[in-house]
């Protein structure tokens, strides 16, 4: 029988060739402008490290003066920035599996060779977990332990499209490279690392989206140098050249933590800290907060209003096409009221009209789910020529694949709902007479 | 005419004639929401920034080798680095003049503090952003001085740019002056930077000037600035330049190559974008909101497209479904233009309904929109704005089918019963 059906709905189809190319066009617009969107969004808002984003902690603390504080409504400000002091002390008191601080900053990178001229790439200063932390993989050598930060080591440790542009991707561990004037030892070249969106830096004064950064520097070898923190913010009137004793926030922290037991654990000794900095005079403000990677993304609003609003925009788009195939199916079903009286007064049930009308808008679903594939992939070609950050990571995958012809069925069945039943109900014998 | 046929008609189709009005008021919802924000969108992009922004450009970069310390002898050292640049650049036939700026209006790099207008206060008045440059700064940006007098050269200082601000004179914008003195009278007032001690002597107004960032945390003080005159010193640079009129190409050609020439121990910022026309900048800074307006206009487009089509569509149906009753019609004689009328006359009232129900919805989604994105409310312009695209598409739309209609010849009257 659905042979049949399908035999009948391509020559229903086929009578009316505008007016079928016009439910299929609308329909591959609709679910075009959909998935588009709704690929840029699943790409924006996406899990950055997925196989550790609920064990990764960002602790923050409030360090600013009584004065505007509302017990309870204040959170930490500058998306959980902290001072130097606090952080390093956080850091050696060593209560969660693993902690690293770090800042970013705009390292002026000196190549050797002669043909190349200085070029600015962006750095990170950081303390020795950070790579075991964020599962940053190692192509050659390794990263610094907790000594070479304490000595002021002058060590680096580069990614792999910095390793290729100076060095050819060999192994260049144990080369020198100068970095703002300095020269520093290479001793680790990482694989491709770029977390979508880079949730590490958001507060840090740097770009969410995008490559990876270039050269990772022991954070007190580096400030030892005199390389400057990209993001400052202090609260009082400030010596920034002597920012570790400002009273300024710079550093962004993060701890690794096991359970969730652990989390909570590691949240009363952030309030116990706090607290204790409220005795000693230095804190006025007892908030802490902990959030995961997830939840920090969600604070620090990472996904730009914009492409929620698209996102929100093209789903109207498709509810007006899916109003407007509705209405096109009905009148087509209503012209065919004599055809169906023929069938009916043959002997068809009205299950039969109602499945031979649902195969036809079916039809016309999967016609347009074809076309909107077309459509999403020229809208994500157009967002790949945008300036934005995250433009050369649109891409279409398989599972937008299949959920875009699950939107066109879906879309379709349900405009075609009603001309299939506005066609079973249709009696067989008034429509005869009048033929 | 009267309607009432007409209506007895409708009745007959209630659900063809719900789904337009109900297509209609959707499109309506949409397209008034989006030209709204496409406007909101060209507003913002085309506001003035208070520079005379032609022939204007900007020249970032860093020293090799410069002493990043803050000792006098650095200090002295980056300055005489500096003033050498400048020279360089004034010396250049195309140019017109230049200074030393830390950003420009739309240039995204930010540094701002509090004033007020009582020594060492806790609360400030005001959050400003500071410009600070050297010689010609005021003639060199092109900003109107509406009040006082422009800095002489000898109150041009320098100073290391981490020390504190602690400047004797300042202009600032008209936005800034009105917060701090709401009497008009800021000429000659005293104000003090950053809950300091240090006097600040107002000797100037400028009409308008932009903070340098577009960004939501900065529009609390867009309009607020200050320019003071000092040239800071570290081991990078920025040169607002002005081109003589008509010269900007050639003036920015001149001006890296002739920087490159006279120092070779440097780094332009940004992969070769270290030159960058004014224009550059304010498309750079724009481009989010300009790449928005695009879109929403293409969807507003398309939406109507297919709306129109989908009139089209069924109201062709209903023109052939009814082709007999035409015929008769004319036969009675009836003119082709009743004919034309009727189904124009039809798909007003449909359209209207949808309209109706449409302003409902608009203003109901934009405020669904302000709650949960930043948007503003929607004037009533554009939602009759938006009234008269949809009524007036119903009416392009339908004309095809209608004429069609009117060409049904009376003897179809007589064909078979």
């Amino acid at each position: 029988m659905f042979g049949y059906y399908l035999d009948l709905a391509l020559r229903s189809l086929k009578l009316n060739p505008v007016l079928t190319a016009l439910m299929v066009l609308a329909l591959g617009l609709g679910i075009g402008a959909s998935i588009t969107t709704l690929t840029v969004l699943k790409l924006l808002s996406g899990d950055p490290i997925p196989q550790k984003s609920a064990r990764l902690f960002h602790p923050e603390i409030d360090p600013l003066p009584a004065q505007g504080y509302t017990p309870g409504l204040t959170k930490p400000p500058w998306g959980g920035l902290m001072t130097y002091t606090d952080a390093m002390t956080l850091l050696h008191a060593r209560k969660s599996e693993r902690q690293v601080v770090f800042a970013l900053t705009g390292a002026k990178v000196k190549p050797q060779r002669a043909d190349q001229k200085p070029f600015f790439s962006d750095g990170v200063m950081t303390t020795a977990d950070f790579f075991a932390m964020f599962d940053a993989p190692f192509e050659y050598g390794s990263g610094w332990n907790e000594q070479d930060g304490e000595s002021r080591a002058r060590v680096v440790v580069i990614a792999g499209f910095l390793n290729d542009k100076l060095f050819d991707g060999k192994d260049s561990t144990g080369k020198t490279l100068r970095i703002n004037d300095h020269d520093y030892r290479i001793i680790g070249v990482l694989k491709p690392w770029a977390p979508q969106p880079r949730f590490y830096a958001l507060e840090l004064g740097g770009r969410s989206y995008g490559n990876g950064d270039a050269v990772f520097l022991p954070l007190q070898s580096a400030r030892a140098d005199k390389m400057n923190p990209q993001n400052v913010n202090c609260w009082d009137t400030a010596n920034v050249s002597q920012l570790e004793t400002a009273p300024c926030v710079f550093v962004s922290m993060w701890v690794e933590l096991r359970s969730a037991s652990d989390a909570a654990a590691y949240k009363t000794f952030l309030s116990n800290y706090a607290q204790q900095q409220i005795a000693l005079g230095r804190f006025h403000r007892p908030e802490v907060v902990l959030p995961d990677v997830m939840q920090f993304l969600r604070d620090e609003q990472v996904v730009p209003d914009d492409v929620r609003l698209q996102a929100w925009l093209a789903f109207g788009f498709l509810l007006i096409c899916v109003v407007n195939t509705v209405g096109l199916l009905l009148a087509k079903c209503l012209r065919r009221s004599r055809e169906i009286g023929v069938r009916r007064a043959l002997g068809a049930t009205r299950r039969a009209i109602f499945a031979q009308f649902m195969v036809e808008s079916g039809m016309v679903g999967i016609a347009g789910g074809v076309l909107g594939l077309i459509f999403a992939e020229l809208g994500l070609l157009a967002v790949r020529l945008q300036p934005a950050q995250y433009a050369n990571l649109a891409h279409l995958d398989v599972s937008m694949f299949v959920v875009t012809f699950a939107i066109a069925l879906v879309a379709s069945l349900i405009a075609g709902l009603l001309p299939a039943w506005r066609a079973c109900v249709v009696t067989p014998a008034p429509q005869l007479k009048s033929a | 005419m009267t309607l009432h046929p007409m209506l007895a008609a409708l009745r007959r189709h209630k659900a063809g004639v719900m789904l337009i009005a109900l297509q209609i008021a959707l499109t309506l919802a949409i397209v008034c929401n989006a030209i709204f924000i496409i406007g909101q969108r060209i507003e913002r992009i085309h506001r003035p920034t208070g520079l005379n922004e032609n022939d204007l450009f900007l020249v970032s970069q860093q020293w090799v080798g410069a002493p990043t310390g803050d000792d006098a002898a650095s200090t002295a050292k980056l300055d005489s680095l500096l003033q050498a640049d400048l020279a360089t650049l004034r010396n250049l036939p195309d140019v017109q003049s230049v200074t030393p700026i830390n950003s420009l209006p739309l240039a995204n790099s930010t540094w701002s503090g509090g004033v007020s207008t009582q020594p060492d206060a806790k609360n400030e008045h005001a959050h400003v952003a500071y410009y600070f440059g050297g010689k010609d700064l005021l003639k060199t940006l092109g900003a109107q001085l509406v009040a006082g007098r422009d800095f002489t050269d000898a109150e041009v200082g320098n100073r290391a740019f981490r020390a504190a601000n602690k400047p004797a004179i300042a202009i600032i914008s008209q936005a800034l002056a009105d917060k701090l003195f709401p009497n008009h009278d800021a000429l000659g007032k005293t104000i003090y930077f950053d809950g300091g001690t240090t006097p600040t002597a107002i000797v100037g107004i400028v009409e308008r000037l932009q903070s340098p960032s577009v960004e939501t945390w900065s529009n609390d003080f867009a309009w607020n600035t200050a320019l003071i005159p000092v040239r800071l010193n570290t081991n990078y640079s920025r040169y607002a330049v002005r081109a003589k009129p008509g010269r900007l190409d050639a003036a920015m050609q001149a001006a890296s190559a002739a920087l490159y020439k006279a120092n070779p121990m440097r780094v332009f910022f940004l992969d070769g974008k270290g030159v960058r026309a004014f224009d550059d900048i304010r498309a750079h800074t724009y481009r989010a909101d300009r790449g928005m307006a695009i879109l929403m206009a293409v969807i507003c487009v398309i939406l109507l497209a297919v709306t129109g089509a989908g009139i089209v569509g069924l109201t062709s149906f209903w023109v052939g479904q009814r082709h007999k009753q035409i015929g008769v019609r004319r036969a009675l004689g009836a003119r082709k233009r009743d004919i034309l009328r009727y189904f124009q006359t039809e798909n007003l009232l449909i359209a209207g309904g949808g309209a109706v129900a449409g302003i409902i919805l608009a203003v109901g989604l934009n405020l669904w929109l302000m709650q949960r994105f930043e948007m503003d409310r929607i004037p009533i312009a554009y939602v009759l704005l938006g009234v008269a695209v949809v009524l007036a598409l119903g009416q392009a739309a339908v004309f095809a089918p209608a004429r069609r209609a009117a060409n049904v010849p009376p003897v179809v009257a007589t064909r078979s019963v």
